[in-house]
């Protein structure tokens, strides 16, 4: 369970959420400028709240009152950006391991296999992300944020970038990747991508939370 | 005209240690400092910054005159490198690659700040999504990243460091085989009658070992480009 209860101010731009979420995937919906970014940055422990709480099944990220601060490192909250982000000097082998060798992991072989195959992207592990197109890219980023074996994953509009037919290129892996299990906050500005993805939809409008509920509160 | 005599040789050999050993040495502090002045705010910060670009408009002589005060044999810090660690920089090669170091330290610190500061913020943040500690991300993302201007910055720190003169003579005077470098060579062949001849030689060296320096920073600047673009 996530909850979240900040306040945060950013230049003439003030953001005050309170949420709770149980769904596996929640949608967080929102015009551009709404401060969709900025709340899953918070989440993700990039941006410090000015006030309020953050805690994910029961551990708090963030208490203002208490001065508690857990630092990105230490939340086990992968984060797909919406410009992929891959590192540029790694090649995708590399950047899929890079998680799993920064947290001291040993290699689990059949692991990286699935979610390469489960985003089939097995064909690209000797590539520089340089030489990929912007959804093998997408796809790469989702490999990379899995295998660091996050507890939540946050997508910030991870089709944001693409033109349609690259759309309906990962749509499907989003899917796949719901039915897994892994809890998302899924970030996006279109209703009907969120429709197809989310249990639980959280409604941003110009820094406040506007509503709360089932996917018909998009309609 | 082409015959380099032993005492040039010693001379071009000393140049060579006291700019490797001193680019050397200089590096890891510049990478530090580089990294602060990119990534940092803090008091005083403008400050650190002048004063790591002093040794660049100061008279020369008045920076090694500087050092004689502080690390000479009865200078602050050269007195007590004496008695506790055995360390002598006073009249000693260490002393010129000592020198050599202040003096090229502005130009080895500028790049390695450019190309860090061209890094992407973001790709460390995505680094630190991943589980990477501050460390790890220094190590494993802005570092590799930088790599090219560091290799820049040092080529560039070595190439004024064999060239170093003024700061060098002041401080450690020109004393053949122990502190004599090509610079000081030059200048004490220029002032003997018939040195003509070897100055030349000597003068011909530096120009090529300088070019040669310029020619790798620039192909190591055109790496670090390709490199940040991920091809």
């Amino acid at each position: 369970m996530l909850r979240v209860d900040v306040t945060k101010q950013l230049g003439e731009f003030s953001l005050e959420a309170k949420f709770e979420s149980q769904g596996r995937v929640t949608g967080l919906f929102g015009a551009s400028g709404a401060g969709k970014t900025s709340l899953i940055s918070m989440i993700a422990g990039l941006l410090r709240p000015d006030r309020g709480v953050i805690a994910l099944d029961g551990e708090t990220l963030d208490d203002t009152s208490k001065g508690i601060h857990v630092p990105p490192h230490r939340r086990r909250i992968g984060y797909v950006f919406q410009d992929a982000r891959l590192f540029p000097h790694l090649n995708v082998r590399q950047n899929l391991d890079y998680g799993r060798r920064m947290n001291g992991v040993a290699a689990e072989p059949a692991q990286f296999t699935r979610i390469t195959d489960l985003l089939d992207i097995g064909h690209l592990l000797d590539r520089r992300p340089g030489k990929l197109s912007g959804g093998e890219r997408q796809r790469v980023a989702l490999g990379r944020a899995l295998l660091s074996k996050p507890r939540l994953l946050l997508l910030d509009e991870p089709l944001g970038s693409l033109d349609e037919s690259r759309k309906e290129e990962i749509l499907p892996y989003l899917v796949r990747l719901r039915d897994e299990g892994i809890p998302m906050v899924y970030v996006s500005h279109d209703a009907a991508e969120l429709r197809q993805l989310a249990t639980q939809i959280v409604m941003l409008r110009r820094g406040r939370v506007t509503a709360l509920g089932g996917v018909k509160v998009l309609t | 005209m082409f015959e380099i005599s032993p005492a040039e040789w010693t001379a071009i050999l000393l140049s060579l240690r006291v700019a490797v050993i001193a680019t050397l040495v200089a590096t890891p502090f510049g990478i530090a400092l580089a990294w602060l002045l990119a990534r940092r705010e803090f008091w005083g910060k403008s400050v650190v910054d002048a004063l790591v670009h002093l040794p660049l408009v100061l008279p020369p002589v008045v920076t090694g005159y500087l050092l004689l005060l502080t690390f000479g044999r009865r200078g602050l810090v050269g007195a007590w490198l004496a008695d506790n660690l055995g360390i002598v920089f006073a009249f000693r090669w260490t002393g010129a690659a000592l020198a050599c170091g202040v003096m090229s330290f502005p130009l080895l610190v500028r790049p390695i700040r450019l190309s860090i500061e061209a890094i992407d913020r973001r790709l460390e943040q995505a680094s630190s999504t991943l589980g990477a500690a501050p460390w790890q991300v220094f190590a494993t993302v802005t570092l590799p990243l930088a790599l090219p201007g560091v290799l820049a910055g040092m080529v560039l720190g070595f190439a004024k460091a064999i060239g170093e003169f003024g700061a060098t003579i002041t401080f450690v005077s020109n004393i053949p085989g122990e502190t004599q470098t090509i610079s000081s060579a030059i200048y004490s062949l220029i002032q003997t009658p018939d040195g003509d001849t070897a100055a030349a030689r000597l003068v011909l060296i530096s120009i090529v070992i300088a070019m040669g320096a310029l020619i790798a920073s620039e192909w190591f600047a055109r790496r670090a480009t390709k490199r940040l673009h991920g091809n």
